[in-house]
């Protein structure tokens, strides 16, 4: 099933799979990969965010349960918002392991650099070749190193210090509110329960060193409209 | 005398009060109903820009396909002839409030996609043209703009639901019988097309 003709209220006649919430920028739900091979793909694909702010991610999961590969990959990015906002700037690379299906679905910003067809060229000329013998690490890895080649001219990174202002603004509004919330409780509460608020503010605090550590993947608010190319194996 | 002005006064602040949140209201109501009739014009644009996208591909289809020695004509002829009769459609914006019209330009774009898959099919029985670079990039490109034309059909309803809804309710519906909003037509999947052709490849 590789071409979809105008399928509506699809909803109604098929069982929608789960549209996950992607946290990396390489997401195996198949157990496929193992973790050396997804922190690869992690990393090239951060630091290719980083210096472009093309946003391109991979999402493999087991079966699509006769879901319509293009509803669901279209559901992903609308739920995802992947690519930036301002350019929509951004590309999925979706297998199905089990269905034998993949997609690449493209952002509106990127379709001019990555048409469908050159989507199909890769799909057919340099992923399939790989899965047809069983190696999806290097599918899956010249596939993106393929996408990153043909989009990485499109966008410049975003400029940092907005990223840094950004940070600036929440901090301060982080502390503003922090202010009013404890002055509202020493009103409302007087100081003797002072040390039970202390100690619970204190066990919260501990979110905050978690997330110090590896900056997951959170999308920035692109746009998707269909394009893109599916391919099958 | 004084008591009566008093009542006459305080009935008329009411009234006055009254007066003024109806037309608050009826004016936010007003420039909603009309924001979302702009974003159905907007999303059917893009339903338009899509479809036209199609049709600009077919030429080319048909002009590689056609090379092919014994290569069924009645099935580019169907295509060539579709999209004839599409591109021949008036479509203006009265088309979204004119169920006739919309009908029509459904019906037409429906029976161009019925010959395209048609002619993929055919393609299957053409090894040499299933492998044909320039076939490989259009095939693509019109898988592509199908898919495209999907996304943005699902949106106008989407939009159109929004706004057939907004206009129907009630109290609403007064403010839009007023100005004459009236209800939109979705697209409806048309018979042969809710199941897509099973191409193997």
């Amino acid at each position: 099933m590789k071409i979809l003709f105008s399928l509506l209220f699809v909803s109604i006649t098929f069982s929608q799979p789960e549209i996950p919430t992607l946290k990396y920028w390489a997401n195996d739900y198949t157990n496929t990969l193992n973790s050396s091979e997804l922190n690869i793909l992690n990393r090239d694909l951060k630091i290719f965010e980083d210096s472009t702010s093309n946003q391109v991610v991979f999402l493999m999961i087991n079966t699509l349960n006769n879901y319509p590969l293009e509803y669901y990959t279209i559901d992903v990015v609308e739920k995802n918002k992947i690519g930036t906002k301002k350019n929509d700037n951004g590309v999925l690379f979706f297998v199905a392991k089990d269905d034998k299906k993949l997609r690449i679905e493209v952002g509106y910003g990127l379709e001019g650099a990555l048409p469908d067809a050159l989507a199909s060229s890769i799909i057919r000329n340099i992923i399939t070749p790989y899965f047809k013998q069983g190696d999806y690490f290097n599918g899956i890895y010249k596939g993106l190193s393929a996408i990153i080649s043909a989009v990485k001219g499109e966008y410049k990174a975003l400029p940092k210090s907005k990223k840094n202002k950004k940070n600036v603004f929440s901090t301060i509004f982080t502390i503003l509110f922090i202010i009013i919330f404890f002055s509202s409780f020493f009103r409302r509460k007087g100081r003797g329960r002072n040390t039970i608020f202390w100690g619970g503010g204190f066990g919260s605090g501990g979110n905050f060193g978690g997330g110090g550590g590896f900056r997951g993947f959170s999308g920035g608010g692109g746009s998707f409209g269909g394009g893109g190319s599916s391919g099958s194996w | 005398m004084k008591k009566g002005m008093l009542i006459g006064l305080s009935l008329g602040a009411v009234l006055v009060i009254f007066a003024v949140i109806i037309f608050v209201w009826g004016k936010n109501t007003y420039n909603n109903m009309v924001t979302l009739n702009e974003t159905v014009t907007q999303s059917w644009s893009q339903v338009e820009n899509q479809y036209q996208r199609r049709s600009d591909l077919i030429p080319n289809l048909v002009e590689t396909v056609k090379g092919y020695a014994n290569f069924e004509k009645s099935v580019l002829v169907d295509v060539t002839e579709a999209r004839a009769k599409v591109s021949q459609l008036n479509v203006n914006k009265d088309v979204l409030n004119d169920p006739q019209a919309f009908q029509k330009f459904q019906a037409l774009q429906g029976s161009l996609s019925g010959a395209l898959s048609r002619l993929l099919v055919t393609v299957e029985k053409y090894p040499e043209l299933k492998a044909n670079q320039n076939f490989l990039s259009l095939q693509a490109q019109l898988e592509g703009t199908e898919n495209r034309i999907a996304v943005e059909r699902k949106r106008f309803n989407e939009t159109v639901q929004n706004y057939n809804t907004t206009i129907k309710l009630f109290p609403a519906s007064t403010v839009a019988g007023m100005f004459g909003f009236s209800p939109k037509q979705y697209f409806q999947s048309t018979p042969g097309t809710e199941t897509p052709p099973a191409v193997k490849f």
